[in-house]
């Protein structure tokens, strides 16, 4: 009776995790990487220069303009996060034009406004810092130019250069390249203006939105970029989804073939196994890319690892007599040491690979782990229990379904 | 089975795919990609049938203000994709450069636009040999603790055998190899020393229930016991790594191919490198085991 009880509990515990998992897997929506969704991966590295420093508290504010930026681009989850002292990396998934967005993140957009003196700029009188806002608007002839807003410092300061310039040349230039240079007519107090430039709407929305965030406080360099398209990404998922069924279908089919009784509770494990760490990725709400399917499906294959290691053992054991109960509980026994020695090794390298990778090895250290785990749980509990259920269920005393000739 | 009499057969056999591995890795080395060198990558799906000598040029005619093009490596590849491999380009030289592109030739959808500097490229080798030191010496570490230090040695000779392997052939064939490439070593060695411990395990046990016998006779136990099941991993494994490689698309098949010659040479080596290593390591004298 106690045995049964201990068994009753195990075999709840099991289907409450299979449940659980299996919710998380169908209901739950995967996280899907750059290399899936599409979208837009870069590395930037701020810049020392002679008069800036690049130091704590400048990486903090280049993260806040970039927080800024990107959010006006509307992706869902877009990820910026510091890494090592002068690099920040930056990650749009989905985002659709990748190639403006990479534009917006990279531009230091650096507003100046300077006097023209004999068709040269002059010294900086003023920058983007004392702006408030700035928007999209159109001239008479519908052509797209940038309303701006001073601060009311700014204001004053524009006030100031416009009562005493009247009659020259007003330079506004962005990262150094001039825009507009209109010749001033008279005082302007309200602190407003326009740009003009020969913009198209694009472009003037998305300079409204880096004057709006701010420059970045450093110059940066970008040092990696990639972007992925999102019909690439789709292309992938299919040829994976398909590579992913038949792998797994192969390995079905051969496990029944060569292990019979057992082999067909391995293919019932490995559907769990799928269920079961498929369900976990979604828990951990871990990033699938594509080396990260790549590591499922050798998951799958080392899944089945430890089903062979343990059905070769129960065999040995009954070659040498053993009753079929006996053979599999020795067996299991006897396979254990194995399956834990060989896995942990695995784990010491997908855990080296997930501390120095980056983004797609990141995801396939993650899968791969994720896997291994699965797949030990899988084996040394689950197949157990169903091996022993069905043998118990069928009552199964012939050694004929493992494979094994009857021994006399 | 009698692996330790013909032992020196099997380890020669070993020794020459090493050899051949290492000139080619000394003589060819790798087909970089950008991940390595720096550079930048442009994939474009055009919206009608071309063709690599119009293609070409075009970006000739484009070459003429932006030189960097001159050392370009064009490649058409299925479904009117064109991939493009430059040196580094910024990024408004890179719009500049598509937007003449398009004018010139046909519309296009952009697929992938990687650029990599070639800092991140350096830094890149740095960590694959890094992660490969660590990992190695993780491992001796774990055997070291759980068998002896004479087993995490053969193990880890067996791992280099599965690398270099692995390494030379994807050398000789030529593939472009990109940051993909090391996870793919790095499961490798996963791959291998799983595959040797199973073995391992074996010996440990069976030297435990006959301690008087040789290790030889050990060895040759332990190896026929757990041969139908490192055979049958292997093919599960391989069935699973086959489905990729037909099915899995074009964008990680080095990666796959490399993990299919790291899966069949961790197979021969735990049974064929591993085991003979450690008793010849082991010359004669007694083991003891923890």
């Amino acid at each position: 009776m106690e045995m049964k009880k201990s068994l009753m509990v195990k075999i709840g515990l099991i289907i409450l995790i299979i449940l659980g998992t299996g919710w998380l897997t169908f209901f739950k929506e995967t996280r899907l990487g750059l290399d899936l969704k599409g979208g837009v991966y870069v590395v930037l590295e701020a810049q020392a220069t002679d008069d800036l420093k690049v130091d704590d508290e400048a990486m903090k504010r280049l993260i806040e303009v970039l927080d800024r930026r990107v959010n006006s681009l509307g992706v869902t989850e877009p990820t910026i996060q510091r890494s090592g002292d002068k690099r920040i990396i930056v990650e749009l998934p989905g985002v659709k034009n990748t190639e403006e967005a990479i534009k917006l993140i990279g531009k230091t957009a650096l507003l100046e406004f300077r006097m023209m003196e004999d068709g040269e700029m002059g010294d900086v009188l003023l920058t983007g810092k004392e702006l408030q806002k700035a928007d999209v608007s159109f001239d008479n002839l519908g052509r797209p130019q940038i309303a701006f807003e001073l601060t009311t410092k700014g204001a004053k300061v524009f006030a100031q250069i416009t009562r005493d310039n009247i009659g020259k040349q007003l330079a506004i230039t962005l990262d150094g390249e001039k825009q507009t240079a209109p010749t001033i007519q008279s005082e302007i107090s309200a602190g407003r203006g326009v740009i003009t430039g020969q913009y198209s709407v694009d472009e003037a929305k998305n300079l409204a939105t880096l004057l709006n965030a701010g420059a970045l406080p450093v110059r940066v360099e970008l040092l990696e970029t990639r972007s992925v398209g999102a019909s690439l990404g789709e292309k992938s998922i299919a040829q994976s989804y398909q590579a992913a069924i038949i792998g797994a279908l192969l390995i079905m089919v051969f496990m029944v073939i060569f292990y019979r009784l057992p082999g067909l509770v391995a293919d019932v494990a490995i559907i769990i196994f799928a269920i079961i760490s498929f369900g976990t990725l979604n828990f951990v709400d871990a990033t699938l890319t594509l080396p990260g399917i790549a590591g499922f499906i050798l998951a799958v294959g080392m899944a089945v690892d430890a089903n062979v290691i343990i059905f070769e053992r129960i065999k040995e054991e009954m070659v040498l007599g053993n009753s079929v109960l006996a053979s599999i509980d020795n067996g299991f026994k006897k396979a254990y040491v194995a399956i834990f020695d060989s896995n942990i090794t695995t784990l010491i390298i997908t855990s080296i690979l997930f501390m120095l990778g980056t983004g797609p090895i990141k995801g396939f250290a993650i899968t791969l782990s994720i896997g291994i785990l699965a797949s030990m749980f899988t084996a040394i509990i689950v197949t157990k229990l169903l091996l022993k259920g069905f043998v118990y269920l069928l009552k199964v005393k012939s050694t004929v379904l493992f494979g094994v000739k009857e021994v006399k | 089975m009698k692996i330790m009499e013909k032992k020196n057969i099997y380890l020669g056999i070993s020794i020459v795919l090493i050899v051949i591995s290492l000139l080619s890795l000394g003589i060819k080395n790798f087909n970089y990609g950008i991940d390595f060198t720096g550079g930048n990558i442009l994939q474009l799906k055009f919206e009608k049938n071309i063709d690599m000598e119009s293609l070409d040029k075009v970006l000739e005619e484009i070459e003429i203000g932006y030189p960097v093009l001159s050392s370009r490596k064009v490649q058409i590849s299925e479904g009117n994709v064109g991939i493009i491999r430059t040196p580094e380009i910024n990024e408004l030289e890179k719009g500049n450069i598509l937007a003449e592109l398009e004018k010139k030739y046909l519309k296009f959808e952009i697929q992938k636009s990687d650029k990599i500097g070639s800092t991140i490229g350096k830094e890149l080798k740095w960590k694959a040999i890094n992660a490969l030191l660590i990992a190695s010496l993780l491992i001796v570490g774990y055997i070291t603790i759980r068998f002896e230090f004479k087993f995490a040695l053969a193990a880890i000779i067996a791992l280099f055998h599965d690398v270099i392997i692995t390494l030379g052939v994807i050398s000789l064939m030529g593939s472009e190899i990109n940051s993909p490439f090391i996870a793919a070593v790095l499961t490798i060695l996963g791959y291998s020393i799983n595959d040797t411990i199973v073995v391992f395990d074996r010996i440990r046990e069976n030297l435990k229930k006959n301690p008087s016998k040789s290790l030889g006779d050990i060895i040759d136990n332990s190896i026929t016991q757990v041969f139908r099941r490192s055979i049958n991993t292997s093919v599960t494994t391989l069935l699973a790594i086959s489905a990729v490689l037909i099915f899995g698309g074009a964008s990680i098949r080095t990666f796959i191919t490399a993990l299919l010659i790291g899966v069949l040479a961790g197979t021969y080596s735990s049974i064929f490198v591993a085991s003979p290593v450690v008793d010849m390591l082991e010359k004669g004298e007694k083991v003891t085991l923890k």
